[in-house]
């Protein structure tokens, strides 16, 4: 008894103890302090380290060039500036200068991959040239031929009247004037450096001819121009157009599936049965697969055992890969949107004699909207940057002309894969320029997700 | 008046199980028309658990099973061929917390009609109008019907509530402590609006505060609790019925100990 009454005392002294209480309260402090200090530190980690990669990459887009023209465009044209020159005059440039050397199809390759395009031709290699380009103003006699008939005389005609002018003088330059970069220096060296990229331009014998200008990689034409093997004229027209095609196909696809079997999951099914709880445990395991083994999947199922319905390696098929791939990312953030919206609300509806269906689909979807959005964009963010599952697909690496849903395709990740593995000058800064080019597109997805958001929050709120 | 005395709705040996464990034992009482029906008891009796068995709200929670009969219009609406899509549209509920729709006022008391399928903007006007007339607010927010529900006071927001729920003209409303999160004025405020409502609807009240069941209801049903020791020391609770009456004599008059007990406040 004496025991019982004489700890708590003892415990209470301590309790009231003040000398101990201002010391611990100091330690108290101190600790705290400590971790805060640590997360601070983690934040500005992670900042450096973010600020050194964009840093990296954009260092390298903007720089000084050494350049070189292979033949002088004023040797081609008595002195007249190449741009100045009509379509039916390049044409002929273009097609004599095809004749000549190791080439002599006279354009007529040029002529079928580019201005007619490789599937059109190969639908109806025996139609003539007036059905093949519709649109072009044809001479009868000339329009009348088929493809296989065109003599190198009638090869400039078509070009002439089919290409446009500045098609044509795009490959004039590019194939014939050929300008060479010999090197190029990222920014900084440009900058700082400049007198030693003079002192080795002028030292190098090779380069007598060369000459140094400032280049940004990242321009309208590299933009719209279409894949050549030289850098400097290589463009991401063929990636950039392939990779919002891919993305807005497995949006299109993996939005109302993601958010439909999120629906089922949370508004309708009862959450008791074992196929439910399979079906969901499962759900959140694929979320974590590596994304290779989906390109796995891709292959088999969309590439072989459905090539009939997605022509093999298509985007048709990429999407529909890309679109497996980030169901679960859609499905799971959906549901944690559906959950998110208060039960009172449902009540409500189902007070005032709404079915399920009107109660889900007036109330509880637009409240889970800027959730649901939210998990899409992760999906979508996470589909554009993906590659090695494209890889298996059969993404191609060189494609000149614009994709179409059932022809081979490349991406932007693609793109930037090969160009950072090319040794060659120029290669490693348009990959930078593509890297920029990628995350630039990710930046806008992201905008137009977080005001369809925003505008979606603001509705709710009133 | 003239239908003074006929039953509304009809509650026959209602039990109600959640997950087959029994939360409400044995409840029969009527429900009088255009009269006020308040049910008080102690936390855990079941009252409200036997209010929203009435619409069949119950039916959402899973596991949820009434047993009885529960007759509307001499109808068990617990028959297998009762939708009950069609009783909440008839049998209206009011919850607890005010809990407007994110959506403007205008758009919370089209809710109902919208369902129903009236699309003219004339007749969606009339009805909006009137409703809320019906609920005492058209004055505090006629000129800004466009703005969120949310934006009100608590106790705008529940006379909102009651404007949508009359929106789809109920027969009953199921009030569940309409009042327990609103101030006193506020609670006032609804309590008029309950005797002005009960001219034209049944009205069933779920309170806690026995002097808000004295001042507005016409009938009191009390409801108490039971316990029992399972094997293994576990007690068991369920709700019952204690006590039916008109509302002056439970409160003045009271049959049984233990509801004379509650009133006095000995336990709640």
């Amino acid at each position: 008894m004496a025991a019982t009454t004489n700890t708590p005392s003892r415990a209470v002294e301590r309790i009231k103890d003040e000398a101990a209480f201002t010391a611990g309260l100091r330690n108290r402090h101190l600790q705290g302090n400590i971790w805060k200090y640590f997360f601070q530190a983690a934040i500005v980690i992670g900042i450096i380290a973010l600020l050194t990669l964009m840093f990296n990459v954009v260092n390298r887009i903007v720089g000084l060039v050494a350049v070189r023209e292979i033949v002088d465009p004023a040797t081609l044209a008595d002195g007249r500036d190449l741009a100045t020159l009509s379509a039916e005059e390049l044409a002929r440039i273009y097609s004599d200068y095809r004749l000549s050397g190791a080439n002599t199809d006279g354009g007529r390759v040029f002529l079928r991959d580019n201005v007619i395009g490789r599937d059109t031709f190969q639908a109806n290699p025996q139609a003539p040239m007036s059905q093949l380009l519709p649109n072009a103003n044809l001479p009868p006699e000339v329009g009348a031929l088929t493809f296989s008939e065109l003599q190198p005389a009638d090869t400039q005609v078509v070009l002439a009247a089919a290409a446009g002018q500045a098609t044509l003088l795009d490959a004039v330059i590019t194939e014939i004037v050929g300008r060479e970069v010999l090197e190029a220096w990222t920014f900084t060296e440009s900058t700082f450096n400049r007198a030693a990229i003079e002192e080795r331009l002028a030292s190098n014998e090779d380069w007598a001819d060369a000459r140094l200008e400032w280049r940004s990689w990242l321009n309208p034409q590299f933009l719209t121009t279409r894949m050549t093997t030289i850098a400097a004229d290589s463009g991401v027209r063929a990636a950039l157009l392939g990779s919002l095609v891919t993305i807005a196909l497995t949006v299109l696809i993996a939005f109302p599936l993601g958010v439909g079997t999120a629906i089922y999951l949370e508004e309708y099914s009862t959450g008791n049965s074992w196929f439910e709880n399979f079906i969901e445990t499962n759900i959140r395991n694929l979320a974590g697969v590596p994304s290779i083994i989906y390109g796995l999947l891709g292959l088999a199922i969309f590439v072989r055992a459905l090539e009939s319905i997605t022509q093999g390696r298509t985007i048709i098929s990429a999407a529909l890969t890309m679109a497996l791939l980030i169901l679960p990312v859609i499905i799971i953030n959906a549901q944690e949107a559906l959950r998110a919206v208060p039960p009172s609300i449902r009540e409500a509806s189902f007070g005032l004699g709404a079915t399920r269906w009107q109660t889900v689909w007036n109330q509880v979807l637009p409240a889970a909207m800027p959730g649901i959005l939210t998990g899409t964009i992760l999906g979508m963010s996470r589909a554009i940057g993906e590659t090695a599952p494209l890889i298996i697909v059969g993404a191609a690496t060189f494609i000149a002309t614009d994709p179409g849903l059932t022809s081979r395709f490349t991406v932007l990740p693609i793109q930037i894969y090969t160009w950072t593995k090319d040794p060659r000058q120029g290669f490693s800064e348009i990959a930078a320029a593509t890297i920029v080019l990628l995350l630039i597109v990710l930046l806008l997805f992201n905008a137009t997700a977080i005001i369809l958001r925003q505008r979606f929050r603001r509705k709710l709120s009133g | 008046m003239a239908t003074n005395g006929a039953n509304a709705i009809e509650l026959k040996n209602v039990k109600v199980f959640y997950s087959d464990k029994l939360a409400v034992d044995n409840v029969s009482i009527p429900i009088l028309k255009n009269k006020i029906t308040a049910f008080i008891g102690p936390s855990g009796c079941g009252k409200s658990t036997v209010l929203r068995s009435i619409n069949r709200m119950n039916d959402l929670i899973p596991g949820a099973r009434v047993e009885g009969e529960i007759n509307y219009h001499g109808k068990n609406l617990y028959a297998p061929n009762v939708d009950p899509v069609e009783v909440r549209r008839r049998i209206g509920m009011v919850f607890q917390k005010p809990n407007p729709f994110p959506k403007s006022i205008y758009d919370n008391v089209a809710y109902g009609p919208r369902l129903l399928g009236v699309t003219d903007k004339r007749t969606l006007d009339e009805i909006v109008e009137r409703s809320i007339k019906g609920s005492f607010l058209w004055d505090e927010v006629k000129t800004d019907l466009k703005k969120s529900g949310l934006a009100l006071s608590g106790g705008q927001q529940q006379r909102l509530c009651i404007a949508r729920t009359i929106a789809i003209e109920p027969d009953v409303i199921l009030m569940d402590e309409p009042c327990s999160a609103l101030d006193p004025i506020a609670t006032q405020a609804i309590e008029e609006l309950m005797k002005e409502l009960v001219k034209s609807y049944t009205i069933v009240i779920v309170t806690h505060n026995m002097q808000q069941a004295q001042r507005v209801s016409d009938f009191t049903a009390f409801y108490s609790i039971r316990k029992a020791e399972e094997s293994g020391g576990v007690e068991r609770r369920w709700g019952v019925l204690g006590e039916y009456a008109p509302t002056d004599q439970l409160f003045s008059n009271p049959k049984s100990e233990e509801t004379e007990r509650y009133i006095r406040g000995e336990f709640g």
